[in-house]
């Protein structure tokens, strides 16, 4: 439904955008995530028609949006600041794009009383925005956004300024709208966890390129790059050179950790002597004072470097023989049980071999 | 919490500078009720003065000529500023903010003389017309100012929320950035007012012989001595004045700490 298609915008010397594509289906949640300075909020702002690229074509349902002001788009957007009109009541910042779009007086008093409705503040109608908490204030942005059914929503960091609790539960709140309305929802974050929550597909960006795009699942346990698998989540990232390489497995050299076996990414081809990495997701780590390692397993002996107690879990960093170190997580699970281990302790870490992801 | 008190001697200093800058105004208010003919020493009240006031031709015609010269430049110097202060906000030439916010920083009486000139030079009569020029000239920096630093203040996204949700770039204007720029543009509006009716320096050198302003008139009665009827103009000058900057702080204070 929306094409980007070799998107580019430079300031002076700065490139927010290098070479951009991607395919945004209808009805989709789609989130563009990086850190600040990625580019997500330029191409958010392109979309929007706050500001025109260099070069490349954005094409809405197959017509070019290119030469139309925001106005004339049928793109809404919810701003970070919220952006409400100070000098207007609820009630009449709900109506506005409907007043714009010349709809009758009746029509927009039944439209507003609705989207009121939808979310959840009818009694709010005649207060002013800055009588409204944060989360009031995100949910009346959103309704006036979308109080006249645009072709796409775009919102950009919408939940950045409120506290974790209300956070979760707009992201709650997020998702049923999303579904409910069948709108495309474009979203803009720098949050990781907020993305992968959120979203049916994820582009991963940096310095103005993409890095993956792809369902949540699949970016969290099949990084494409070290860039998405450090971003996403936490992991283990360790340098490594192809020794050989054949259709499944790919025997690899690690500094300090000898020769071990690892599954890649199908699409890529490792050629031995290929500076590579291994990926490997602190979770997916046993951990224990002594262990009997698997067939499919590889197994390490260690000593607890560092913890950091977080109530469900305990992470632990793991310093192996040669001074590698490894972050693993167990399950505080056990009753009256804060922690496992202590600092220093001598314990043994094993992972399955297709629990290691190898990326170039 | 600790409250750093003032000490003494720094109350003590504040005291003695406010006394000198208000008790002379103080004894004019006093003394425009005193029924006598010296500013000497108190004899008596009396609304005398005030009554001889409402019989002096020459005084009422020319604080009409003020009231009127004050409203046009005043309106003019409002549009012109609310523009201008547009533009330096929208920053795109950079050699604007000195050339709208110049004359602020020129002596009065370098503009008082290059007016003239200017006048002479391009054939203007002087008078009424050439007064509310000069003073529009001088007024538009400040209101130019109270607008700009209005904008500064506000959220850039509420324009692009508004033509996001397809307002034009007219309509955005009109029903968001116009109604939030309406304190700045009433304080500048205000300001103009005031700085217009009680200039001096300035309306002294483009007013030409015929007409005269509520200031020039008052000056040309201090010549001869300080009368009770000056006294009397001066307090109702003062209080229109005052009432203005109420109202000016009223509205918008942080424009006028500025």
């Amino acid at each position: 439904m929306l094409e980007i298609n070799a998107v580019s915008r430079s300031f002076g010397d700065f490139v927010a955008l290098d070479n951009v594509s991607l395919h945004i289906q209808a009805g989709e949640f789609f989130t563009l995530l990086g850190p600040s300075g990625c580019g997500k909020t330029t191409l958010l702002r392109l979309i929007a028609g706050f500001d025109q690229a260099d070069s490349g074509q954005i094409l809405l349902d197959g017509k070019s949006l290119c030469a139309l002001p925001p106005e004339l788009r049928p793109v809404h957007t919810v701003f970070q600041s919220y952006a409400l009109f100070p000098h207007m009541t609820v009630a009449e910042n709900i109506a506005f794009p409907l007043r714009m779009a010349k709809m009758s007086k009746s029509e927009i008093a039944h439209r507003v009383a609705e989207v009121l409705d939808d979310v959840r503040l009818p009694d709010k109608a005649n207060h002013c925005p800055d009588a409204l908490s944060g989360g009031q204030k995100q949910r009346i942005a959103i309704a006036r956004a979308l109080v006249n059914r645009p072709r796409l929503l775009l919102l950009d960091e919408p939940l950045s300024a409120l506290d974790a609790k209300l956070r979760e539960q707009m992201q709650i709140e997020l998702i049923n709208l999303q579904k409910e309305v069948g709108i495309t929802f474009v979203y803009v974050t720098h949050d990781q966890g907020e993305a992968l929550a959120l979203s049916h597909r994820i582009a991963v960006m940096n310095k103005g390129e993409i890095s993956q795009i792809d369902e949540p699942s699949v970016l969290y346990s099949y990084p494409d790059n070290r860039f998405v698998a450090d971003f996403i989540g936490q992991c283990n990232i360790l340098d490594a050179k192809v020794v050989s390489s054949d259709a499944q497995k790919v025997s690899i050299a690690v500094a300090g950790l000898g020769e071990l076996t690892a599954t890649a990414n199908p699409e890529i081809t490792f050629n031995s002597g290929d500076s590579c990495a291994l990926t490997l997701r602190p979770e997916k780590i046993r951990l224990a004072a002594t262990l009997e390692a698997g067939s499919d397993e590889v197994l390490f002996s260690g000593k607890v470097h560092d913890m950091l107690y977080l109530g469900d879990v305990t992470v632990y960093i793991i310093e192996l023989a040669n001074g590698v170190l490894i972050e693993a997580m167990l399950a505080n699970d056990a009753p009256g049980r804060t922690r496992l281990f202590d600092t220093g302790d001598a314990v043994q870490i094993a992972w399955r071999i297709d629990a290691g992801h190898l990326v170039p | 919490m600790v409250h750093n008190r003032p000490s003494k001697t720094l109350v003590s200093a504040g005291v003695l500078v406010y006394l000198f800058l208000y008790i002379p105004l103080a004894v004019v208010v006093i003394f425009s009720f005193n029924d006598s003919k010296l500013n000497a020493e108190w004899v008596g009240f009396t609304w005398k003065w005030y009554e001889k006031l409402i019989h002096n031709e020459n005084i009422l015609r020319a604080a009409g000529n003020s009231l009127i010269i004050a409203i046009i430049s005043a309106a003019m110097a409002t549009v012109l500023g609310t523009l201008a202060g547009l533009a330096i906000h929208r920053g795109r030439q950079k050699w604007l903010p000195a050339l709208v916010l110049g004359p602020i920083a020129m002596p009065d009486i370098l503009i008082g003389v290059s007016l003239l000139l200017m006048f002479i030079l391009l054939n203007v009569s002087l008078g009424s017309v050439s007064i509310i020029l000069a003073h529009v000239s001088f007024c538009i920096g400040f209101v130019a100012l109270a607008v700009q630093s209005r904008l500064a203040g506000m959220d850039q996204s509420l324009i692009e929320a508004a033509r996001d949700l397809g307002a034009s770039p007219w309509q955005s204007f009109r029903l968001i950035s116009l109604p939030l720029l309406m304190p700045g543009i009433i304080a500048g509006a205000l300001m103009a007012f005031t700085l217009s009716i009680d200039d001096f320096v300035i309306t002294f050198f483009t007013a030409g012989v015929g007409s005269s302003t509520l200031p020039l008139e008052i000056y040309s009665m201090v010549k001869i001595a300080v009368t009770p009827e000056v006294n009397a103009v001066s307090t109702l000058l003062m209080l229109v004045t005052l009432t203005l900057i109420t109202v000016l702080s009223k509205i918008s204070p942080t424009v006028l700490r500025q």
